[in-house]
């Protein structure tokens, strides 16, 4: 009677959330589509001139990608909630904070680098300035795994009720919004010409306290959710 | 709470799988159950009987370390259960089964098998075949019944490397067939040195000797069974 190793524990578990992925694909491309839909929808309510957009370009791909990352975020762990998954994960012999990064991780693949690999496209959508082609997908690539590692905590904390989406909204939103400033705070200045590092160092040092204490935090909260 | 000091005479030949001391559960300080005593060794299947709205659901979640119980102690093999340490040594079987339906019954067993290991003699595909599952492997789990579903949940705990199952109504949904499928499960799982606690409203009790059984009544009127809401 021997449980098998946390290694292949993380491996199933992951291996589980990709098949997932893959058979519901078509709501998979939701956040996408939501995205496009709101970049999509500002050259038609601010009119189409190029220099207008190109000045809020950075910020409202921003946004949209944020917003786009909140709808996806409920189904973290509603999913394994209502079908009892969630207890055998706590009930297994490994760490629940290494299994719950691992599903953390799954999720930022398969909701946030997809919108990440469209940020150029809807970036060309507003005319997106030319020195930002680049640090906006760099920017994103810090901000969005920090959204999702703050986000999954408080999933955790809401998934045992019904319809927390409001409640999730009001929970995680303080918590976006210094991402949000110094993620679009660093394609400003760096629009404007100014330096713009800094913002970045504190998006990426941010990153790897959440790394750390968010699973645990995770853990914790779900715990809670589940008694 | 009232710790019971009694329980030296179980104690002589093996330790308690499980024990329960003073065991009592209150949600908003209404009382769902207890205090209750009980020890079950190893070879020992025992029978939790009680109405609906008795706290059974509840205190199988409290057994396995779900839920922390108001007052009282939980041993597993002599070892404190707290909610920060929960035991790898327990298997449980609930309402909700713990199933993926997007996914076949053979892929829910292969990830069971990778979160809580495997027994050892035993492969996913053996346990399906043991709860009469055969050539339903690769069948997505939403295509299966209610009471398919549930076996495929039976050979999930039948998989765990654990001595101790905590089954909650493990006979509901299941034709005659799966009863004696669930008391077969049961009767090889105490020869071969493990226990079993399993909930019934009494509808179909296990049937192979006589399992020893722990009434539940509710602690005050009007609460419900909902201990997995």
């Amino acid at each position: 009677m021997k449980p098998g190793s946390t290694t292949a524990a993380c491996a199933a578990l992951i291996r589980r959330d990709l098949t997932l992925v893959w058979r519901r694909r078509g709501d998979a491309v939701n956040p996408i589509l939501f995205a496009l839909i709101v970049v999509a929808l500002f050259p038609l309510a601010l009119g189409p001139e190029p220099e207008q957009l190109r000045r809020i370009a950075a910020g409202v791909v921003f946004v949209a990608i944020l917003l786009a990352g909140l709808l996806a975020l409920d189904t973290l762990f509603r999913g394994d909630y209502e079908d009892g998954s969630l207890e055998q994960l706590v009930l297994s012999p490994h760490p629940l904070s290494l299994l719950l990064a691992c599903k953390i991780v799954v999720h930022w693949l398969t909701t946030a680098l997809p919108l990440i690999l469209v940020a150029p496209l809807l970036g060309e959508l507003l005319h997106l300035a030319e020195p930002l082609r680049w640090l906006l997908p760099g920017a994103l690539l810090l901000a969005t795994p920090l959204l999702s590692l703050l986000g999954a905590v408080c999933v955790a904390l809401t998934v045992g009720m019904h319809r927390s989406g409001m409640l999730l909204a009001l929970l995680v939103l303080p918590l976006y919004v210094p991402v949000l400033i110094f993620g679009a705070g660093a394609c400003n200045a760096a629009q404007a010409g100014l330096p713009f590092i800094a913002p970045l160092l504190w998006l990426g040092a941010a990153l790897v306290l959440a790394l750390v204490l968010a699973p645990l935090a995770c853990a914790a909260a779900l715990r809670i959710s589940l008694s | 709470m009232t710790p019971t000091p009694d329980r030296t005479r179980a104690r002589h030949d093996h330790p308690a799988l499980l024990e329960a001391r003073g065991l009592a559960f209150a949600r908003n300080d209404e009382p769902i159950f207890g205090p209750l005593d009980f020890a079950l060794h190893p070879g020992e299947v025992v029978l939790i009987e009680g109405d609906n709205g008795s706290g059974k659901t509840t205190l199988l979640r409290v057994l396995s370390g779900l839920l922390a119980p108001t007052s009282g102690e939980i041993r597993l093999n002599d070892e404190p259960l707290t909610l920060a340490r929960l035991s790898p040594q327990v298997a449980l079987l609930s309402h909700q089964g713990g199933l993926k339906f997007e996914l076949g019954a053979i892929e829910n067993l292969r990830f069971a098998a990778g979160l809580h290991g495997v027994r050892s003699g035993i492969s996913p595909a053996t346990a399906l075949a043991g709860v009469g599952l055969d050539g339903y492997a690769d069948v997505p789990v939403r295509q299966l019944s209610a009471g398919q579903k549930k076996r495929v949940a039976l050979a999930r705990v039948l998989l765990a490397p654990v001595g101790l199952w905590l089954l909650d109504e493990p006979y509901a949904n299941l034709d005659l067939d799966g009863i004696k499928l669930v008391n077969r499960l049961l009767e090889n799982h105490a020869n071969r040195g493990g226990a079993a606690l399993i909930t019934s409203h009494g509808a179909y009790a296990y049937t192979s000797g006589t399992p020893r059984r722990i009434p539940l009544r509710p602690a005050s009127s009007a609460i419900d069974d909902r201990g997995t809401a």
